[in-house]
């Protein structure tokens, strides 16, 4: 190694045609590559329901009601099953939102790791890996076909419980998972002066975890809104508004099943208003997580 | 190795003919092993340390003292290109290793590590069983040759050996503190590399551990080069032959602290007779 | 006055150093509601257990373990079997995953990488979590009337040219096995590519730090070091993604062509169990609904062990580091 300097140099430069080198250079491409393919069907579908639904947005797309198959020409427009999918989301959201973040209190806050609570905790993973359809075909089974709920069968009612089925456990983790990130001491610090569980949770530790219990709350909302199968068998769909209190105990549209329905029809004019309905779907989904994420990054500290 | 080296070094100038002052500069290069110059080093806008200029010794142990946040830690891992790994780490000036500048664009800073090795702040192994942990290093610098012998002998040079010969195939994350930081060095050694940096080697070990590990130090100075980052005085009067002494201070307008080298002299002379006030401050435990 | 005292006045007494009963009460109920609330899982479950299994009695008794591996599926004769209900839920569900495994760990690794800025691998995450967004009965509309007549070439083609194997022996004619894997690759590449991204992360500097630090160039340290220690949440990912890719309906029953007519060809319809529950349940009556639930139970069992098998595998796997 005498007179090294000048062997150094070449030995430290890169070598274009090391066996290690290429092999760098060939995996980084692959996996660009795969990451081109994994993003490509993103651009893809967004790009052609803006392009097949964004140009038949109308005022009447909004408003008017979706004719039945059968007439080529005029579809209607999809107002009923936006008004739908926000009611029947809504129910959901009414109960599995206290269910979840009183589960979630349970887990994160009193249980201390006993059965009951690894119970629940499998439970609820096993819970959030049932199929949708299994959901609904459970709660068409319970509650559709023994008209439990005031003699109704198919009803908004009963699709909303189908979708809190599966809003329940995404709810439940990130209530106990928000909590668990709640510093202890401020815990310790609300009991140490005396205050009572209860107020320690409502007063301190679930504020403190509002930002992460609201973020996965929208976002599960968002999935839910988005669910078609838990809904086929339970709240079905309507041609016509609902816009009565009793309309909570009849079939209801969703934008989800209208998409799904006149997907499948041989009509034109019903198929364009599938894509028409996609486009609103997924415009107010995209805008839920974009904003749950928002809320993530921007809440206040 | 280089065997004359050191008989070059020792060799007396009387006169300084032409040939002579080229035979100098290349003793001057040869006592040099890494040599910064007028190095700056930022991330994202912000500056780190700024102006260095400072040559490590050929074989001998170099330590890197100073307070905390005044950039010693990034200015060591400047030298085997480990900043490459952080995002928007930036470097202007040299560094310059047996007179080959290691930020030259045709340089590769995976060949780079293979000669400069490094020991963490944190001890850490793989998450592979003690034989592994070695043989990974030494596999992936091309070994060839009995895998055993090696692990064996670095252990060994390492001082863990006795600890370790029994559990070869047990995971790395067995072995206690102290141990697993003599693996990462035994890790190091095996790959051969020209200069061993250490980055706070003790700052994570009891003291029993920390003396252990300096008894190490002392032994790899004969075969490597060695520079050291470390808060402990105590511990770069004890292992260093050369002590650079960094400092940090707010500059006008800005938000953060920039590092720069205040004074870099024998170790002796650092803690003895500094030269600068804040040296001597530091040293005598004043601040810092 | 919610227990923590609170003085009436600058100078004034505690007028609660002793909890009153209601509030005792107040924390008390509290707490139970809390238990009861956290019990219903347990009990939505147990009913979901029992809705299922009640149903599939009738059909249990009279196929038994036959229902598993006939495939006539006939309303008519009152005829049942599932078998080619299951072979398609397997065989989708384990083709999607074998594509979808590479894509998206090579996407997880490039964007937790430094090949490219850190906003662009930002704004690819971001597109992934959106992609995962888009609903199911959406990417099953683009399936039909953009993606199977988009790739319809490509199967004619392998049709035409390796008939011979028993895999793509019938003419593509739409709807079918290959487009319904394909959809599901698409459904499912958003959650192994992000939980894998996310285990990534997780991975300490420092073991990249020790990785570099003995030479290794950025794929020897990815292979040997980083992907072992990210493994078991890259496990948990993958066993997650197969228990949704047996369970997906919408977008498969749109395009699969729920045919309950056994074929070895990935180009002829074909059916999964969630596909033929979404297609069938709804007009289903007597003995058949029977059947329904059967086939349901199985898909739910199934999904139980993938479930079961993936906390076992993501304990098993992890490394201490």
């Amino acid at each position: 190694m005498s007179n090294y300097s000048i062997i150094n140099s070449r030995q430290l430069n890169y070598k274009n045609y090391a066996v290690r080198n290429i092999l760098n250079i060939f995996l980084t491409i692959f996996s660009g590559i795969f990451t081109i393919i994994t993003v490509l069907p993103l651009i893809l579908v967004l790009g052609y329901i803006l392009i097949k639904g964004g140009s038949q947005l109308s005022i009447s797309l909004l408003t008017e009601l979706p004719e039945p198959p059968g007439d080529d020409m005029f579809s209607g427009g999809i107002g009923n099953a936006i008004i739908g999918s926000i009611i029947v989301t809504s129910i959901a959201a009414v109960i599995a939102v206290p269910i979840g973040i009183g589960g979630g209190v349970y887990l994160a806050e009193y249980s201390r790791g006993g059965t009951f609570s690894k119970f629940i905790r499998f439970g609820t993973n096993v819970l959030a890996g049932v199929p949708s359809i299994i959901a609904g075909i459970c709660v068409y089974g319970s509650i559709v076909s023994s008209k439990i709920i005031f003699g109704a069968n198919f009803s908004a009612l009963a699709g909303g419980i189908a979708l809190a089925i599966l809003m329940l456990p995404t709810v439940i983790k990130t209530t106990d998972e928000g909590l668990k990130l709640v510093p202890d001491e401020l815990r310790k610090g609300a009991i140490g002066l005396g205050a009572s569980q209860f107020t320690t949770i409502t007063r301190i530790t679930l504020p403190a975890a509002f930002t992460p219990i609201s973020t996965g709350i929208v976002l599960s909302l968002a999935r839910a809104a988005g669910e078609t199968a838990p809904l086929i068998f339970t709240a079905l769909f309507s041609f016509y508004w609902s816009n009565e209190p009793s309309s909570l105990l009849e079939p209801i549209a969703s934008l989800s099943v209208l998409i799904y329905n006149f997907a499948l029809e041989p009509y034109q004019a019903q198929n364009e208003l599938a894509w028409a309905a996609s486009f609103i779907l997924v415009f107010i989904l995209l805008i839920m997580n974009i904003f749950a994420r928002l809320l993530g990054r921007y809440a206040p500290k | 190795m280089l065997p004359n080296r050191s008989d070059m070094q020792k060799a007396p100038i009387y006169k300084m003919t032409p040939t002579m002052k080229i035979k100098n500069q290349m003793i001057q290069e040869l006592k040099t092993c890494v040599s910064m110059e007028n190095v700056t080093i930022s991330y994202g806008k912000q500056e780190a340390v700024k102006n260095i200029f400072c040559d490590f010794p050929n074989g001998e142990v170099t330590a890197l003292i100073g307070p905390s946040g005044c950039g010693k830690s990034t200015v060591l891992r400047a030298i085997n290109r480990m900043n490459d790994l952080i995002d928007g780490c930036t470097l202007t000036g040299r560094v310059l290793f047996d007179g080959v500048d290691l930020y030259k664009p045709e340089i590769d800073p995976v060949e780079v590590r293979r000669r400069i090795g490094m020991v963490f702040q944190q001890p850490n192994p793989f998450p592979k069983s003690i034989f592994e942990n070695i043989a990974f290093g030494a596999r992936v610098n091309g070994y060839k040759g009995n895998m055993h012998d090696l692990v064996e002998k670095s252990l060994k040079q390492a001082a863990v050996w006795d600890e370790c010969k029994d559990k070869l195939n047990e995971s790395g994350y067995s072995l206690s503190g102290g141990q697993q930081q003599r693996l990462c060095i035994a890790r190091t050694i095996a790959i051969q590399p020209d200069v061993i940096l250490m980055d706070e080697p003790c700052s994570a070990l009891d003291p029993i551990s920390t003396l252990k590990i300096e008894e190490t130090i002392h032994e790899l100075k004969k075969q490597f080069t060695i520079v050291i980052v470390t808060h402990n005085m105590q511990q770069a009067l004890r292992v260093s032959d050369k002590t650079a002494f960094f400092n940090a201070e707010t500059k006008k307008g800005e938000s953060g602290k920039v590092g720069y080298l205040v004074e870099f002299n024998n170790t002796e002379d650092i803690f003895n007779s500094p030269t600068q006030k804040s040296t001597q401050d530091y040293v005598s435990g004043r601040f810092g | 006055m919610r227990g923590i005292p609170v003085s009436e006045s600058e100078t004034g007494s505690f007028s609660q150093r002793k909890r009153s009963s209601s509030e005792k009460l107040l924390d008390k109920s509290f707490k139970a509601v809390a238990i009861s609330l956290a019990a219903t899982v347990a009990f939505v479950l147990f009913g979901i257990f029992l809705v299922v299994f009640s149903g599939s009695l009738e059909s249990i008794g009279r196929y038994g373990t036959e229902f598993l591996f006939t495939s006539e599926w006939n309303p008519v004769t009152d005829k049942y079997g599932a078998f080619t209900a299951i072979y398609g839920t397997l065989v989708t569900s384990l083709l999607s995953l074998l594509i979808a495994v590479p894509l998206g760990i090579g996407t997880a690794i490039f964007i937790t990488e430094d090949i490219i800025p850190e906003k662009a691998r930002y704004l690819i995450g971001l597109m992934v979590e959106l992609l995962a967004a888009i609903p199911s009965v959406v990417l099953g509309l683009w399936a039909i009337f953009i993606m199977e007549p988009f790739l319809r070439p490509f199967f004619v083609f392998l049709n035409n040219n390796y008939s011979w194997l028993p895999f793509f022996n019938t003419e593509p004619l739409g709807p079918g096995m290959a487009p319904a894997i394909i959809i599901l690759v698409i459904m499912i590449l958003p959650i192994i590519t992000s939980i894998a991204r996310d285990s990534l992360n997780q991975v300490p500097i420092k073991l990249r730090e020790a990785a570099y630090g003995v030479g290794a160039t950025r794929w020897t340290a990815i292979f040997n070091v980083i992907l072992p220690a990210a493994i078991s949440g890259i496990a948990g990912g993958v066993l997650l993604a197969l228990g949704r890719a047996m369970g997906e309906t919408m977008a498969v029953t749109m395009i699969i062509g729920n045919s309950n007519n056994f074929s070895w060809s990935f180009f002829s319809p074909g059916n999964t169990i969630a596909a033929m529950l979404a297609n069938q349940f709804g007009e289903a009556d007597g003995s058949q609904v029977s059947s329904l639930m059967f086939a349901a139970l199985i898909l739910m069992t199934l999904t139980l062990l993938v479930n079961i098998f993936a906390q076992w595998m993501v304990k098993k796997l992890s490394l201490k580091y």
